[in-house]
């Protein structure tokens, strides 16, 4: 029993050595890359051994994790300026709020060759703060309106290239009761990411806006009350049953698997519609712009999942030498010689939509590329907002509130509650936010 | 004749209570490993019926290196288990055999320790290993697991320990043995079922931990818990590949519990009180 003791004892020192020795044998360039779990990135990290090979001192780690998971897990690194990752993926939520904190590297001095310019001016500036880049956008979306043509041209319906919420609500209609599927689907399930990305714009297509410019909530205006109103009829009506647990996976495989209508949804849905191995409906998808409704403004969202360096990364060279090569013209052709073009990260470069190849194999690719251009997430509210963004308020204390506000909305959808309460609850909830973060004066 | 009929009325009622809440516990385990057998599309559906695929598990293989990560969990429970022995043991043995008024106070304060949720204590715990340089080291991590695990580990030796008749321990000191052959030849064979299952415990425990884990490392001390959470997705799908990894993750320990289900089942039930 004696020797047991002192073999383990002997085995954990040897273990702790191990360890201590993995720790100090860490390369001068050895970047630790903080990524998000979705196919464009994974694809990136399946190509990067290419960007190992032309800058052979620079050695890539990767920490691929889910989306939650891994906005806590950066926030701490860089809130501790621990100078774990030397290389981020972070939104267009997280890009401004971090510089103002001074938190990130700014993205001056690229090569000329990275053509800045090409860059799709509204991606910059969702992730610009005080004039400066801060971020370069691996992709972006908005959101749009995807329907099945097979089922329109059946019915004898026509959509339009900029149709109406009025327009929507008729379509669904006919569509659940005469085409056998639901009529829409929409977001429902609980989250400021998830419902509210969705609400926002319908609530801005009605006029309406989260704070007025002196930061009171606007929860309980007729806007958010025709808005939530609206929402709850169309998806009780001519939604699928359960539609207040469904985000935007679940809706995605009720549409690819020919279950809905009409979806009003992320634009990056489009590549994954329109892949045979993955939807059934491949052939028959229909999309259009975003529905508006008394205003064009703010009706499809702008977000994009971009690459930073955060100032304590100890090897910020590399790191933006890293950041470019996955953000440029180069690297996008790297993607499409491998899946081809459907599957190259949109949205980033004007370059990428004047490729023939590229619009001949993505039908959808004017559509993305539009109604990327014309999102303005510094104007997206038809009264002046006192915040940025389209889809989401601008200031850190919204992850918080814009859930909460979710899950009432939700609620009431579920039928747990009425419009009328989940709205009072929600202006309760989000005024009580802005009081206790100093906006409201 | 009644009797023996209600008896086995009985018999048989328990035999499917138990049957039946024995498969209701099993039963997220045993989706996950069907639903890791089927395609991306086919995990949305709830059918029982399908063809099974090696295509989850192929994806998974290709993109993130199991084994290191696999390997990682194994120093790192293995580390755990040995270091909080190491420390419960002979604080267990100081306070089941020699106790002062104190002593049940002690117990109880250090079981307070787990009634704060972790998230509450990241921020201060991440600056002290980021300043000592622990931050994504294994011995980082095995310190941590061995702070969270140390009451359960105390608690259960030490009623383990409490079990064990004093006189025979006296009876040893007055043949002349010093505290370490007292507790080296006596004290640890006559509890060993019950520490086989405390380490055991603690494996298990330390294998699945995930918060702190994701938190305090990033890529060269990565877990098992940080290989599964890189597989959930909020736009694309992805049950398939999650529950295959998940199995792959959790393999080796429901493996290890199989095999030493004796063990684990006859220390938890060690004593004549429980």
């Amino acid at each position: 029993m004696t020797r047991l003791t002192a073999r383990h004892a002997g085995r954990l020192a040897a273990a702790c050595t191990l360890a201590l020795a993995a720790l100090s044998a860490q390369a001068a360039t050895t970047l630790t890359i903080a990524a998000l779990n979705n196919p464009d990135m994974v694809e990136l990290k399946k190509l990067s051994p290419a960007f190992e090979k032309q800058n052979p001192d620079i050695k890539l780690n990767w920490v691929v994790l889910e989306e939650n998971v891994l906005r806590q897990r950066v926030t701490t690194d860089i809130a501790t300026n621990s100078g774990k990752f030397d290389v981020m993926m972070i939104g267009t939520y997280e890009a401004p709020l971090w510089a103002k904190k001074g938190w990130l590297n700014p993205m001056d001095n690229l090569a000329p060759e990275y053509d800045l310019n090409d860059v799709v001016k509204t991606a910059r500036d969702g992730l610009s703060y005080g004039g400066k880049l801060y971020a370069l956008p691996f992709y972006v979306e908005s959101s749009m309106t995807f329907y099945r043509k097979d089922l329109f041209a059946k019915l004898g319906l026509t959509m339009p290239e900029k149709p109406t919420y009025t327009q929507i609500a008729d379509y669904a209609k006919v569509l659940k009761e005469k085409g056998g599927v639901y009529g829409i689907c929409l977001r429902g399930k609980a989250g400021w990411g998830e419902n509210m990305a969705y609400l926002t714009t319908l609530v801005n297509a009605n006029g309406g806006r989260w704070f007025d410019e002196s930061w009171k909530a606007t929860i309980d205006s007729p806007e958010w009350k025709k808005s939530v109103t609206f929402y709850v009829d169309l998806l009780k009506k001519y939604g699928p049953p359960g539609a207040s647990t469904n985000g935007f996976n679940e809706n995605l495989t009720l549409f690819a698997s020919g279950k809905c209508g009409m979806w009003i949804d992320a634009t990056v849905a489009a590549g994954m519609l329109f892949n045979p191995k993955e939807s059934q409906v491949a052939d028959k998808v229909g999309f259009a712009q975003a529905p508006t409704g008394v205003t064009a403004k703010g009706s499809s969202w702008l977000w994009s999942w971009a690459l930073a360096v955060p100032k304590s990364s100890k090897q910020d060279d590399a790191a933006k030498k890293f950041v470019q090569w996955a953000t440029s013209k180069e690297y996008i052709k790297l993607v499409a010689n491998d899946l081809g073009w459907t599957s190259v990260p949109p949205g980033t470069r004007i370059s990428t939509y004047n490729q023939p190849e590229y619009v001949k194999a993505a039908p959808f690719a004017k559509f993305v590329l539009s109604a990327i251009q014309s999102a303005n997430p510094n104007d997206a509210t038809l009264k002046k907002a006192p915040y940025s963004g389209i889809q989401f308020v601008g200031i850190p204390e919204f992850q918080s509130f814009g859930t909460v506000v979710g899950q009432a909305i939700s609620g009431a959808l579920a039928g747990n509650m009425t419009v009328d309460a989940a709205l009072k609850a929600g202006q309760a909830t989000a005024n009580r936010a802005v009081i206790q973060g100093g906006y409201q004066k | 004749m009644k009797r023996t009929a209600s008896r086995q009325l009985q018999y048989v009622l328990t035999t499917a209570l138990a049957w039946s809440l024995a498969l209701l516990i099993f039963f997220p385990i045993l989706w996950m490993m069907l639903t890791a057998f089927k395609t991306e599309s086919q995990a949305y559906q709830l059918s029982l019926f399908f063809m099974p695929t090696l295509e989850s598990f192929h994806e998974v293989f290709s993109r993130s290196d199991y084994v290191s990560f696999a390997a990682n969990s194994i120093a790192i429970s293995g580390g755990v288990t040995v270091l909080s022995l190491l420390i419960a043991i002979p604080a267990a043995y100081s306070m089941a055999f020699f106790p002062t008024n104190k002593t049940q106070k002690i117990l109880l304060w250090m079981m307070s320790t787990k009634m704060m949720p972790s998230v509450g204590v990241l921020l201060p715990v991440y600056l002290l290993w980021k300043n000592i340089g622990l931050l994504d080291t294994v011995s980082g991590l095995i310190i941590i697991y061995t702070l969270i695990n140390l009451p359960i580990a105390v608690w259960m030796t030490y009623t383990y320990f409490c079990e064990v008749p004093k006189e025979i321990l006296e009876a040893s000191r007055i043949d002349g043995a010093s505290t370490w052959q007292e507790v080296c030849y006596l004290l640890l064979p006559m509890s060993l079922p019950g520490l086989a299952s405390t380490a055991l415990l603690l494996l298990i425990l330390s294998w699945n931990e995930a918060f702190w884990s994701i938190n305090l490392s990033s890529a060269n001390a990565a877990p098992l818990t940080v290989f599964i959470a890189s597989y959930s997705s909020p736009e694309g799908l992805f049950w398939a590949k999650l529950s295959a990894a998940s199995l792959l993750a959790v393999a080796p320990i429901m493996v290890l519990g199989w095999l030493t289900q004796k063990q684990l089942v006859r220390g938890l039930t060690f004593g004549a009180v429980k």
